[in-house]
């Protein structure tokens, strides 16, 4: 099975039109002037002043409030919806359901599954049954409490780990196996194993984690004339856009979605819900807007989440620290319908350190519970739980430091890809030789075996390292520059800024190339409407996709200056160049012209600039790397874990706001806190099925009060020159994929108890370290 | 008995004062305003009746007409389109929709429109002087204390309630203040920094 990137996020095999030509790149930046430095958010303003509108922040004139009535079971059969109650409840204008005229639409799960839109066999506690327009959200979710249902209440399956014994509920009628087992092999692993010197096995798994994004998922949507209008919390309107035409079976040019702000998304936002396109259908029926978010409980049910993972592992080592085996296997779950509930959770594995001998088996089944979707690096926090808490048992066990194991196994070329193709760039060695210094690794692990002389307060330190599979970006984008005649310009793209600083970084390459100030660039984004086709916001792809369409876009409006004034100088092209505002020769400082006069410019008024992104270097892979170090406090009486300390490095690229960029590896780090130590999914396997703790109390992501006191970004800004026109690589995902092996090792080094289960909280520790103190 | 309970709001940190009051209608109905209220009333309300109400937001006054179940939190963004309180959960366990309520970070979504009668509420929008940015929204722009922004007039509020009654928090207040307040783009280590710059500017302005 060929595993490829451009799979993840986006399309392939899109023909690619190109500026500037091929072999007609221009050079990289040299000294910049605004790349690199810390340029706060060109939209901060509006984002601290509270004008920016989120999609939730929309009132229009009549507008109404949408809700939607789910399936309280994890399997059933709806025999009768009756409305008819609901249907004469104050404020109430419209109720749609498998009774209604809409029950004919359906809603793809997948390439190949479909079902009803409001499908009489529920699959999963959350499935959607009926939906509700009303004149206030309190009158709408009166009427659902006011429609009453028949339910079959059916067996039900939601431990993936016993989905594919005999006799298990079959969640669909082909039975619980997604697809047949994916495998992948290289070498001889048998015979890697027998050259080792030590030879590991260990089994790990990791929780469920939920995307839960502060602004819950949904729109307001409405109808202008046969044009539907949408304005959704999303990370890309035109996956929006495709998905709502397909299943409303609309021309594109007739759907227009709009998403200027959002509120977090981290991979649940990528595409439409059916609750956009409910919502398009209540507008349709009512002829009036209509506002739908999700509750907070719906968004933990049926918005995706990050597969819980099962694996084994099996390594071998040399004593000098090379890597003869690698044998793993993972069972996981993307929930009721195919999500992908193993993708990418074994590439690590296949592809991080040099091995040649290794061999992958991941199983995905179905059980009764809401779909995956995307998360934040797919399948690689996961994968990195288990490789990188097996390196640091196998240099244990080897007698090598864990940060010398892994410089001893960098590989410069992709195993795990057909022909081994190499990377741009890999600063994986750089990530760990600076970041380990930049911590004091060898130093404090030291200091540390002083503090922890008997005492139930133990220290310790741990790191680990990554690649992110995506990254380089790619084709398609299109940008759009206007510059106007008093030398200000606008942006027009159609990517989403999901809060890693998109538009400021877009801004700054504008700036850079132009010689304009931040503050005379407005930029027009994320509406299908009006701005330019862009895949998704994710895969940490947007700022290698579009930062080089911007700078091609910036680079032919010079050129059309360029010829404009030499035109008006009566000189040729050749023998001039750009100078701040104006416009000078080469050779004769005397002879020049301010852009703001060139006569061209002054008679159109604007001049645009078209850029498109070209497609990556041919037989090369451009990936982003990351090491992260960190210092944790463990009380061994409670089971409570400290973390005292962070530091990561990442490679990923050039760094193009260093203010963003620091940012994104907090937030990263952050939310890998949460993976490794609150963050679980609590389903009630044994009496209904259902989701236990869906809500911020009861399922804990990480507080002001579980920060860290010291956190540290350490840039390794190496311009990838041959990855792209700018030189960077994606940053938001490799941010968050060693965080929790790399708590787990501190764990690890601070009591001697390896934790192979997220989460790392005091229920199961000190369950944990009481197991161990007896057997002691 | 009001100013005894402005302090402990201050001494618990929030996120353990909401867990302990519990949810929903526990909440309101410990809350002092709407009990004085209601016994001033003497009556039970109607939960959809319609009722005139006034209420000070940043210094301004408004008498509208609400239903008595409606939060504070729906008619500021639904009724008099201040929207910079955010929905996030809709029950106390986020802090998106944090205003202040006498100089206190409140959930708005945790306090009934017709139980804030009678108090002195300020939204994000309130801090604003002009199109001027207030000290600690300042701040949180110059250390870049958001990405997706979502939570952030949530945090900007709690931040600004915190240093209204300590100007100079140590940095373990700062945590215990702003822990009320999720962040899911954890953006928390920018945001303790921009408390600590607003506490440069508020003592520099
Ligand atoms: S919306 Fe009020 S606390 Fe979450
Ligand atoms: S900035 Fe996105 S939730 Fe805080």
């Amino acid at each position: 099975m060929k595993q490829d990137e451009k799979g993840v996020y986006y399309a392939k095999d899109i023909f690619v039109t190109e500026t500037p030509e091929p072999g007609k790149d221009p050079k990289p930046w040299g000294k910049t002037a605004v790349i690199g430095k810390s340029q706060s958010r060109i939209d901060a303003y509006e984002r601290v002043s509270g004008t920016a509108v989120y999609p939730s922040d929309l009132s229009l004139p009549n507008m109404l409030y949408g809700a939607i009535l789910r399936c309280p079971h994890p399997h059933a059969i709806i025999k009768k919806v009756d409305t008819s109650r609901a249907n004469k409840m104050p404020g109430v204008l419209a109720i749609i359901s498998a009774a209604t005229s809409e029950a004919d639409i359906y809603w793809s799960y997948s390439k190949d599954v479909k079902t009803k839109l409001f499908d009489p066999h529920c699959r999963f506690e959350g499935e959607t049954i009926a939906a509700v327009a009303a004149q206030t959200p309190y009158q709408a979710s009166d009427a659902l409490r006011s429609i009453q249902v028949d339910y079959q209440i059916l067996p039900y399956i939601v431990d993936e780990q016993n989905a594919l014994e005999s006799g298990a509920t079959k969640v669909h009628e082909g039975g619980n196996l997604v697809k047949p087992e994916e495998t992948y092999f290289r070498g001889d692993i048998e015979k890697g194993f027998a050259q080792a010197d030590v030879v590991l096995e260990e089994s790990y798994r990791t929780e469920c984690q939920v995307h839960t994004p502060m602004e819950p998922h949904g729109c307001v949507a409405y109808w202008d004339g046969d044009l539907l209008v949408i304005h959704e919390s999303t990370q890309g309107v035109y996956s929006v856009q495709s998905n709502v035409a397909q299943t409303l079976g609309l021309p594109l040019s007739k759907v227009r979605v709009i998403g200027h702000y959002m509120g977090g998304g981290f991979g649940s936002k990528l595409v439409a819900g059916k609750y956009t396109v409910i919502t398009a259908l209540l507008a349709k029926r009512t002829g009036r807007p209509v506002k739908l978010f999700l509750t907070r409980e719906e968004t933990y049910l049926c918005t995706g989440n990050r597969p819980p993972a099962n694996m084994t592992l099996k390594a071998g080592v040399k004593k000098d620290g090379t890597l003869t085996a690698l044998d793993f296997s993972v069972t996981g779950t993307g929930g009721a319908y195919p999500a992908g509930g193993t993708a990418l959770v074994d590439w690590l594995i296949k592809d991080l350190y040099t091995c040649p001998n290794v061999s992958t088996k991941a199983t995905d089944v179905y059980i009764n519970t809401g779909p995956a979707r995307p998360f934040r690096a797919p399948g690689h926090p996961q994968g990195a739980w288990a490789l990188e808490q097996m390196m640091d048992a196998l240099a244990e066990a080897v007698g090598i430091d864990p940060v010398q194991l892994r410089l001893k196994n960098i590989p410069s070329y992709s195993q795990a890809r057909e022909g081994n193709p190499p990377y741009t760039t890999t600063g994986l060695k750089d990530c760990l030789e600076q970041g380990a210094q930049a911590f004091r690794w060898n130093e404090r692990k030291k200091e540390i075996e002083g503090f922890n002389s008997s005492k139930h307060l133990r220290r310790g330190v741990g790191m680990a390292s990554c690649l992110w599979i995506a990254g380089g970006g790619g084709p398609p984008s299109t940008i759009i520059l206007k510059l106007f005649s008093d030398g200000s310009v606008n942006l027009n793209m159609g990517a989403s800024d999901i809060g890693t600083g998109t538009k400021t970084v877009m801004a700054m390459v504008v700036a850079e190339e132009l010689n304009v100030r931040t503050e005379m660039i407005q930029i027009e984004h994320a509406d299908t409407g009006t701005t330019q086709y862009a895949t998704p916001s994710g895969g940490s792809k947007t700022v290698p996709t579009e930062t080089p369409a911007v700078r091609s876009a910036a680079i032919n409006i010079k050129q059309q200056l360029l010829q404009m004034a030499a035109d008006d100088l009566k000189t040729q092209v050749s023998t001039l160049h750009f100078n701040g505002d104006e416009i000078v020769a080469k050779n004769d400082n005397s002879i020049k012209i301010k852009i703001s006069e060139i006569s061209g410019l002054k008679k159109r008024g604007v001049v645009v600039g078209i850029g498109y992104r070209g497609p990556n270097p041919e037989g090369k892979v451009v990936n982003p790397f990351a090491a992260q170090f960190c210092e944790v406090e463990v009380n061994t009486k409670t089971g409570e874990v400290r973390i005292i300390d962070f530091l990561g490095a990442n490679d990923s690229g050039r760094v193009m706001d260093r203010l963003t960029y620091d940012n994104q590896v907090y937030g990263g780090i952050t939310m890998g806190i949460g993976f490794a130590m609150t963050e679980v999914r609590i389903l009630d396997s044994n009496d209904t099925g259902k989701m236990l703790n869906r809500n911020w109390h009861d399922y804990k992501l990480p507080t002001a009060l579980d920060m860290p006191p010291h956190m540290e970004s350490l840039p390794i800004d190496l311009p990838d020159t041959e990855a792209n026109i700018t030189g960077a690589k994606g940053l938001g995902e490799p941010v968050t994929i060693p965080t929790a092996a790399a708590i787990a090792n501190a764990v690890y080094h601070a009591t001697g108890v390896r934790i192979r289960k997220t989460p790392l909280n005091p229920t199961q520790l000190s369950m944990i370290f009481s197991e161990h103190l007896k057997e002691k | 008995m009001e100013e005894d309970n402005k302090n402990k709001h201050i001494h618990l940190t929030r996120r353990s004062f909401f867990s302990t009051m519990g949810m929903g209608a526990a909440t309101v109905v410990a809350s002092n305003n709407l009990a004085a209220w209601a016994s001033e009333e003497n009556k039970v309300m109607d939960p959809t009746e319609p009722t005139k109400i006034t209420l000070k937001i940043n210094g301004q006054t408004h008498r509208i007409l609400v239903e008595p179940r409606w939060s504070l939190l729906f008619v500021l963004r639904e009724h008099l389109g201040l929207s910079a309180a955010k929905t996030g959960c809709e029950r106390g366990e986020c802090g998106a929709c944090t205003v202040l309520i006498d100089n206190v970070p409140r959930y708005a979504c945790m306090t009934l429109a017709v139980e804030a009668q009678g108090t002195e509420i300020v939204t994000l929008e309130g801090l604003m002087k002009g199109e001027e940015l207030g000290h600690v929204q300042q701040a949180f722009l110059e250390q870049d204390a958001f990405q997706c922004g979502y939570c952030t007039p949530g945090q900007i509020m709690a931040a600004d309630g915190l240093l209204r009654s300590n100007p100079k928090p140590t940095d373990g207040e700062i945590r215990k203040g702003m822990s009320g307040n999720l962040c899911r783009c954890g953006a928390y280590h920018n945001i303790f920094q921009a408390v600590n710059r607003a506490v440069e500017l508020k003592g520099g302005g």
